[in-house]
């Protein structure tokens, strides 16, 4: 076939999270370069049930780039090469006939594995919970146009709210810190209206809560924001520390 | 205590006390710059310094800066790397737009302090610590030419261009990376201070540079002036 490559993959495999995990490598042969990458590996499993072999354990849901489901670190970058996108939205054209694609799981400590290339990513819905959300009464819903609220703020917070939570930060982070997503968090509220009434409580316990679980410090190397496959900027960073300081002085 | 206690604190407390140290090599490489212009005029500089009450009250501070900075970096660092986890990635590359002194950071600051060690025992060793101890101290110029002379220079001038180097790169990132950690910074503004921190570095190294590359051709009797 013309338009159709042969690679190794180099998959970590790990039969629970108690066991030790080490590296396989499967051959995978005339795949044509329009597949994405999960339908690659979706036909690697096919061949590995077929030989009777246990399948690999990875995450998906949407496959359109939009859930926060897939993972992966392809090639030493999480979501692979490709920028601004997520693994589902990776294509097999991507890489060189011939190749050796390393898979890894995100290694984080607040991450374990699950299964081979799944990680547990709770820690990322507890941050949530702690005060990533606003608060209203019951009741109609108020009319949109009633608050005025700047062009500019209005797609900063919009821009922020596009994290999908992946955890792809963590997993870029050499501190295994989760700051860009508790900064996107937090940012989608800061920057409006809604969100102030609760603003000082929400960064504190977002913050406390992220610490409580075992992330890593910021030190601002920005592969974060150069690997969020949301393109979420480094900038949120600057005004979650500016809200936590100030609701820190303020108490 | 919220500096101690949470990741942003103990990230305001490096930033804070980095300004600072930014702000004392500044200082440093302009009172050196004095000697290009006169050597009469540093040995000026050194009297007023000396052993004075508000001179070891800046050295003390100092000293605390220099303390809490390197301490919180091996807090910090351990914190960060027990966050990554025992399994380290087998592949891993540096995206694009991350510097190579981001990830470096601590290294580079040891250096520094390799090159401090070798700086203090030449220098204070010789000057204020004998005027505290009530000995004779070593003049300023004196000091000087011991380490820049013929017996030593050798040694010095190399590890200090290379304690230069070590601290251009620290800078380079740590400068623009406080104001971030500071809450100073937006998308307007992290792009300003990369570039000041680039140019407050590069200043630096060149003040230091220049001065420990004069005192070497001058104390080996190269130049005369």
């Amino acid at each position: 076939m013309d338009n159709a490559i042969s690679f190794k993959l180099k998959i970590w495999r790990q039969a629970s999270p108690q066991e030790k995990g080490r590296f396989e490598t499967y051959e995978l042969r005339d795949i044509p370069t329009d597949t994405s990458f999960l339908e690659a590996l979706d036909i690697l499993n096919e061949q590995l049930i077929e030989k009777g072999e246990e399948p690999v354990a990875f995450d998906h849901d949407c496959r359109e780039g939009i859930c926060g489901m897939c993972s992966l670190y392809i090639n030493g970058h999480p979501h692979g090469p490709a920028t601004g996108a997520t693994t589902c939205q990776l294509y097999v054209r991507r890489f060189r006939d011939g190749e050796t694609i390393t898979v890894e799981p995100w290694r984080s400590a607040a991450f374990p594995v699950i299964k081979d290339l799944m990680v547990n990513r709770n820690a990322l819905d507890q941050i949530q919970q702690a005060g990533g959300y606003v608060s209203f009464n019951t009741g109609g819903a108020q009319d949109a146009n009633a608050i005025p609220i700047s062009k500019v703020d209005a797609d900063e917070a919009m821009d922020s709210a596009s994290c999908i939570g992946c955890g792809a930060c963590v997993a870029a982070c050499k501190n295994g810190s989760a700051m860009l997503f508790v900064a996107a968090k937090v940012s989608q509220f800061a920057l409006l209206p809604q969100g102030k009434p609760e603003a000082k409580r929400r960064v504190k316990a977002m913050l406390a809560k992220m610490d409580e679980l075992g992330f890593g410090n910021c030190t601002n190397t920005g592969a974060c924001a150069a690997e969020c496959p949301k393109n979420i900027k480094l900038s949120n960073i600057s005004r979650l520390n500016r809200e936590f300081v100030s609701a820190k002085c303020r108490d | 205590m919220w500096l101690t206690n949470s990741s942003v604190g103990r990230k305001i407390v490096m930033s804070v006390t980095g300004l600072f140290l930014v702000l004392f090599v500044t200082f440093h490489a302009l009172m050196n710059l004095v000697a290009l212009f006169g050597f009469k005029y540093y040995e000026a500089i050194c009297e007023f310094l000396g052993a004075n009450w508000y001179a070891l009250v800046g050295t003390l501070v100092l000293a605390a800066g220099f303390v809490i900075h390197i301490c919180y970096a091996f807090w910090l660092t351990l914190q960060n790397r027990s966050a990554r986890g025992d399994d380290r990635y087998a592949v891993s590359a540096r995206p694009k737009g991350v510097s190579w002194a981001s990830q470096n950071m601590l290294v580079l600051g040891l250096i520094v302090v390799c090159f401090m060690v070798l700086h203090l025992i030449q220098f204070w060793a010789n000057m204020q610590l004998p005027e505290i101890a009530g000995k004779t101290a070593m003049k300023g110029v004196q000091a000087l030419a011991t380490a820049f002379g013929p017996q030593w220079w050798y040694i010095t001038l190399p590890v200090y261009l290379l304690g230069f180097a070590a601290l251009w790169f620290h800078i380079s990132h740590g400068f623009w990376s406080a104001f971030q950690t500071l809450g100073t910074a937006g998308d307007k503004w992290i792009p300003r201070w990369k570039c000041a921190a680039m140019w407050w570095a590069t200043i630096v190294f060149l003040l230091f540079a220049v001065e420990a590359v004069y005192f070497t051709l001058h104390f080996n009797g190269i130049i005369n002036c």
